[in-house]
């Protein structure tokens, strides 16, 4: 009724390129991001409902800024350039190292920078774990990934460098000093990772639709086909690593520094690279929109499993809440990959269409 | 003599923990060999093999059942279990999904095994429940030759006996019976098995069936071991780098993949760990694996058909 194109004309190029070639599409999108910059930090200064608490912004929605970006960053790995990565957790744990590596022994820089520069060691490590994709694929190339899991675990834990010969382990993450603007507060630091999540998330969505996104997705479908009509292997997948590792380095660092604050090997364990890979199985491969939509469930679905029982008013153990998890990821996951393999990014594509032609069928 | 004790010593004790390694990829082999899915999900069906095996068992033993009567009767609800399993897994998540590509299956066995873990441990519990089927004792051997002797554990020795069946066991099951030799057409080509008359699905399910109770086997000697606990998923995908010395597709290969791993990781635990920091036992495998992916993808025994690019 209200949501379709009649009488928007495209009257240039630029119109035709546009991510969103709907008015009533960029009204949404940018609605969302004015709530998010500006709406949100209103209602946190505020004390207006849930808002005002702390925990929706440290134990919600900056976790699931940075798990989307992560996120994000595989998908271009996977859901774009068809390469299965088991090691998602590893990367974040490069980049969260890497930038606490540089910040302990090149001081003096901006924060910005060793938060960018641990994405680039993840890059370059990425790079250096691409090379068997080369010759390997499939599940080959998922195994290489998992020794990359577990190699990186076992630096983390025993190589004492890399820690600073903290003794336990744990290490702490420098004051956030941006600039001179010190995030202190849960909606500083919540507006740290808004910022940082959208500027990837336009830039990862401009990717794909380009020249380097369309190699990826060709490599994806059928490598050999790609091949012969020009596309080199080695530069698309080794661009696919590196991009994808520094984005998903990026996200670990913001883990480490904006979420964590302190933190130990554990957190990047083999866990959060199949959370990881959850989400964009559940949002979409490739898929940006996927990507924060996975995210978001992956995160929810716990804590909607501890409330609402507790709301009927029967008690359910933390134990139970996390097989209850599984149980329900698994099912979701093996449901989706039969009915709908582009995930939770697809069925919100159908919706779409089904509004453009509402109330008529077809 | 002085360091050829120690040495042995280590290399018997690995082979024979490399055993429990083979046990798993033994599993992965055959629902590989004939359905071309590479099961994430075994360590799951391990831990959940063991869990059914070891809550029954209990249970039984609380009954007042005479041991051997709980043992018979729990290894048969486990077997159940794992047959359940077989079928859930054919019926709902790998039938609706034939002909899609491996990675699609690779990732539906993954939130497979994960609707395992989680029902499995709602089911029969998350605790580490200890299991004592086998003796756990060491012997000494050869103490005349060296001095203190070499240091064998009973249990180990059980592993490898029971790998050692297992593998005859399944070596007879496909060359000489009807269900056998049907199996191996489903591994060769699934449309020209069809077209004589076989039948896909119940083929699957007695793959998984099969592997299932590879599982059950492995579940015995692993929960003696380590109990019965939720760190057995984490082990048991040491079987991946197995698989990919090994290949994916050989019997043998995976319990040789498996001596190699188990050997090479305790060997280089004690002779490499002290220089570079211990724990290497960690990652060793997979390093190897990656190594073996470089120089020779199809593994030691696969076929070479490997899709290369």
């Amino acid at each position: 009724m209200f949501y379709r194109e009649a009488g928007q004309f495209k009257t240039s190029y630029a119109a035709d390129m546009a991510v969103f070639p709907l008015r009533q599409d960029r009204m949404v999108v940018y609605l969302f991001l004015l709530f998010a910059f500006i709406g949100m930090p209103l209602l946190a200064r505020f004390n207006i409902g849930v808002f005002g608490q702390d925990y929706i912004f440290n134990g919600i929605l900056i976790p699931l800024l940075i798990l989307s970006l992560a996120a994000i960053g595989l998908n271009i790995l996977t859901g774009y350039c068809g390469q299965i990565s088991l090691g998602a957790g590893a990367f974040m744990g490069i980049g969260a190292y890497a930038a606490y590596n540089i910040s302990l022994r090149v001081p003096g820089m901006p924060l910005l920078f060793f938060i960018l520069l641990g994405g680039g060691v993840s890059a370059l490590v990425g790079i250096l774990f691409g090379i068997p994709s080369l010759r390997i694929k499939g599940l080959y190339l998922a195994v290489a990934t998992l020794a990359a899991q577990f190699f990186f675990d076992w630096v983390f834990i025993r190589v004492g460098w890399v820690t600073n010969y903290s003794s336990s382990g744990s290490v702490n993450a420098p004051q956030l000093n941006f600039f001179g603007w010190v995030a202190e507060r849960p909606i500083d630091r919540y507006l740290v990772c808004l910022l940082f999540v959208t500027i990837f998330a336009i830039l990862a969505k401009n990717l794909v639709r380009g020249n380097l996104g369309r190699q990826w997705m060709a490599i994806r479908d059928m490598d050999i086909a790609a091949e012969i009509m020009g596309i080199r292997p080695l530069y698309a997948k080794l661009t696919a690593f590196a991009i994808s590792s520094f984005i998903i380095g990026v996200a670990g660092a913001l883990w480490a520094f904006v979420h964590l604050g302190s933190w130990e090997p554990l957190a990047f364990d083999i866990d959060k690279s199949t959370q990881i890979l959850f989400m964009i199985i559940i949002g979409g491969l490739g898929s940006i929109l996927g990507s924060f939509l996975g995210a978001i469930f992956i995160l929810v679905l716990p804590i909607m499993i501890d409330l609402v029982p507790s709301a009927f008013g029967v008690q359910v153990s933390v134990q139970t809440v996390t097989n209850l998890n599984f149980v329900i990821v698994g099912a979701l996951i093996c449901a989706l990959l039969i009915y709908e393999p582009r995930g939770f990014a697809r069925l919100w594509g159908i919706a779409k269409e089904k509004l453009r032609l509402w109330p008529y069928p077809y | 003599m002085d360091t050829l004790g120690p040495f042995l010593e280590i290399l018997i004790g690995g082979l024979l923990s490399g055993v429990l390694y083979s046990l798993v990829a033994l599993g992965f082999v055959l629902i590989f060999k004939a359905s071309s899915v590479f099961n994430f999900a075994q360590g799951a069906m391990v831990l959940l093999a063991g869990l059914a095996l070891v809550r029954s068992l209990d249970l039984l033993i609380g009954y007042g059942f005479p041991v051997w009567a709980a043992v018979v009767l729990a290894l048969v609800f486990a077997g159940g279990v794992m047959a359940l399993t077989a079928y859930f897994a054919e019926r709902f998540v790998l039938g609706p999904l034939v002909n899609q590509d491996s990675l699609t299956l690779f990732m539906a066995t993954i939130g497979l095994a994960f609707i395992l873990l989680g029902a499995g441990q709602i089911i029969f519990g998350s605790d580490v429940y200890p299991l004592a089927l086998y003796p756990t004792d060491a012997w000494i051997l050869l103490e005349s030759v060296f001095p203190g002797g070499i240091l064998v554990n009973k249990l180990d020795i059980w592993g490898g006996v029971i790998a050692g069946l297992l593998v005859a066991g399944l070596a007879i099951f496909f060359q000489r019976t009807k269900i056998g030799r049907a199996l191996r057409a489903v591994a060769d080509d699934h449309s020209a098995a069809q077209s004589v008359g076989i039948s896909i699905d119940w083929i699957w399910f007695v793959v998984w069936l099969a592997s299932g109770l590879v599982a059950l086997a492995a579940a015995t000697v692993w929960g003696t071991k380590l109990g019965v606990q939720f760190s057995i998923v984490f082990l048991a995908l040491k079987a991946f780098p197995v698989l990919i010395i090994g290949g994916f597709t050989s019997v043998p290969g995976a319990i040789v993949g498996g001596l190699l791993i188990g050997a090479g990781e305790k060997l280089a635990e004690a002779y490499l760990g002290p220089f570079i920091g211990g724990g290497i036992e960690y990652w060793f495998a997979y390093v190897v694996a990656l190594l073996v992916l470089l120089v020779r993808p199809q593994g030691l025994f696969g076929e070479r058909i490997i899709e290369r690019i």
